[in-house]
């Protein structure tokens, strides 16, 4: 499905750098996953199919139980399939919805300690550290600690930790989740910057539609218990989106009104 | 984006990040003092006051329960004179090195515990058994082991402490919070690496709580023991009170035990106090309590 451009100026995106001939940043054939003890199991993510091409921005949304989170563990390493086949070309770097940020540490502090982690010499991490950190233009920042700072702007500083990993897939589970309106939006903003400026790869976790519809370039619709993808929708509209554009909350109530049906359908689990 | 689109989302996201910075609120640093020391203060007038009139009622005889004054001077005279000067260093030497190898050995047993789980369920138990065992039940073991020795104190004071400062590390690395290790794992954090820049700086605040922990029961177990083991041309703190007693010196007893007790108090408040106010700061978690 496509939605037609809408009648603000179209923003140029650079479609090159989704090179057809390389393999995509994440592929994912038939993954299951099991969750429990034998005979008492839980099918969390049954035959789930999908394909991120190199600097794609791919929204998943779904209600509760669809499996985001152990999906995302999955291709993120921190588990493994029951079965199937998972492929990830790039360096990947998860982000949650808690900053989890290392309270001992300055804001520079966390982002240099992935720096080392990430094998960077002692004497280039300060330096290194700051310029990420003013890339998410926290440069003001970076001796504070981060109960010192808003959720906002850990929840960047978790960015600048994530490019500090020199990672091109940025796997996002709900990063914005915790944040008010306002504060999103303006990270919204901020993370499409970054995107476009960046080309890197997002896979990002929400249950928010709105958010997917502003932010990707393919919204993935899973269903619940067991986790699969239900519907695939192209958002082909110019950046950056306003969410009270016509086309966009048209795809918005589509979205909405196909993850209602699905939760529907458990009312009589 | 618009250049100036582009700005203004700058400063908005200027603007907002400087309306939700917390305003730190100083104060100035005699009032700061004075906040922190006048329940001090007021609390050593109170039992000054409760002493003194326990004398004035005659309950028990001058030569037994000497008025708060005498044993004061006391204590100005024993200070001024090196007898008690020497006492001081003899059992804070033995608590230096008693303490100081509780803390090694606790930090090395508790590092095995948390990282073989085999150990866990063999000696952790154990452990805690330990510390609810009474020191001064140790001694006469002790004595047996070393005879009437500073190695036989040292023994007793490292098995005093030595459990507190190994269960403040297990109890800080069990509670590191799951997303922490998360992160840290997926930052590539792993094997040596994982307990060093991880795990073990997120179980600092429970080890100082061990720390402090461990310091009472070394300072105890000292103290128990140099009652009990009396070393010619040792004199300690431990051996005043017992000479005292003795004496029927009640003055002199007194001046000690004022003593051992502003030493266990400036110990812990200025050693432990002020290392765990200072990790609890920067972590953020002291604007609760303040």
């Amino acid at each position: 499905m496509t939605a037609t451009l809408s009648a603000r100026e179209p923003i140029p995106i650079d479609r090159g750098r989704r090179d057809a001939s390389a393999p995509p940043a994440i592929s994912i054939e038939g993954v299951h996953k099991i969750y429990g003890p034998r005979g008492n199991h839980v099918l969390a993510l049954s035959d789930i199919s999908l394909e991120v091409q190199r600097g794609e921005f791919v929204c998943l949304v779904g209600a509760s139980g669809c499996g985001k989170t152990t999906l995302l563990n999955l291709i993120a390493g921190l588990d493994k399939p029951a079965g199937g086949t998972l492929e990830v070309h790039g360096r990947r770097a998860l982000l949650f919805q808690e900053a989890a940020l290392f309270p001992w540490l300055t804001a520079a502090g966390n982002v240099e300690l992935a720096l080392r982690l990430a094998g960077v010499p002692r004497r280039e991490r300060r330096a290194e550290a700051l310029r990420l950190l003013s890339l998410v233009r926290l440069q003001g920042f970076a001796d504070k600690q981060p109960h010192e700072l808003s959720g906002g702007m850990r929840q960047r500083v978790a960015l600048a930790r994530a490019f500090a990993q020199k990672a091109d897939i940025l796997l996002m589970d709900e990063p914005f989740g915790s944040l008010d309106a306002m504060t999103r939006d303006l990270l919204h903003d901020e993370l499409e910057r970054l995107w476009t400026d960046g080309g890197f790869t997002v896979l990002f976790v929400t249950h928010d539609v709105r958010e997917a519809v502003r932010l990707g370039d393919r919204v993935l619709v899973l269903t619940s218990r067991p986790g699969r993808v239900a519907t695939e929708v192209s958002i082909d509209l110019p950046r950056p989106r306003e969410v009270g554009d016509p086309v966009a909350a048209k795809l918005v109530a589509e979205i909405t009104g196909r993850l209602r049906q699905e939760v529907r359908r458990h009312a009589t689990d | 984006m618009q250049p100036t689109d582009d700005m203004q989302g700058d400063l908005e996201l200027a603007g907002i990040d400087n309306l939700e910075l917390p305003i730190a609120s100083r104060q100035s640093l005699p009032w700061r003092i004075w906040r922190g020391t006048w329940p001090l203060l007021a609390a050593i007038g109170v039992v000054l006051a409760v002493w003194q009139i326990l004398v004035l009622t005659g309950w028990k005889p001058h030569h037994v329960l000497p008025p708060p004054i005498e044993v004061g001077q006391r204590l100005v005279e024993n200070l001024t004179d090196s007898s008690l000067l020497v006492a001081i260093g003899t059992t804070m030497r033995r608590i230096g090195v008693g303490f100081g190898l509780a803390l090694v050995i606790g930090t090395l047993i508790g590092i095995a515990i948390v990282r073989w789980r085999v150990l866990r369920t063999a000696i952790a138990s154990l452990i805690t058994g330990l510390q609810t065992m009474p020191s001064i039940a140790w001694f006469p073991l002790a004595i047996l082991l070393f005879g009437a020795t500073e190695e036989a104190m040292m023994f007793v004071v490292i098995l005093g402490a030595a459990p507190s400062v190994a269960n403040g590390l297990i109890a800080g690395v069990d509670h590191v919070p799951r997303v922490l290790l998360r992160a840290g794992r997926v930052l590539g954090a792993k094997g040596v690496d994982a307990y060093r820049l991880v795990i073990l700086p997120a179980a600092l605040p429970s080890f100082i709580g061990g720390l402090k922990q461990a310091w009472a029961f070394a300072w105890r177990s000292l103290l128990a023991g140099e009652l009990l083991v009396i070393i010619a041309q040792q004199p300690a703190l431990g051996v005043r009170l017992q000479l005292s007693r003795e004496l029927a010196d009640a003055r002199g007893l007194l001046a000690t035990m004022i003593v051992i007790l502003v030493i266990g108090i400036l110990v812990d408040a200025l050693m432990f106090g002020r290392l765990d106010k200072a990790v609890r700061r920067r972590w953020g978690l002291l604007e609760a309590t303040e």
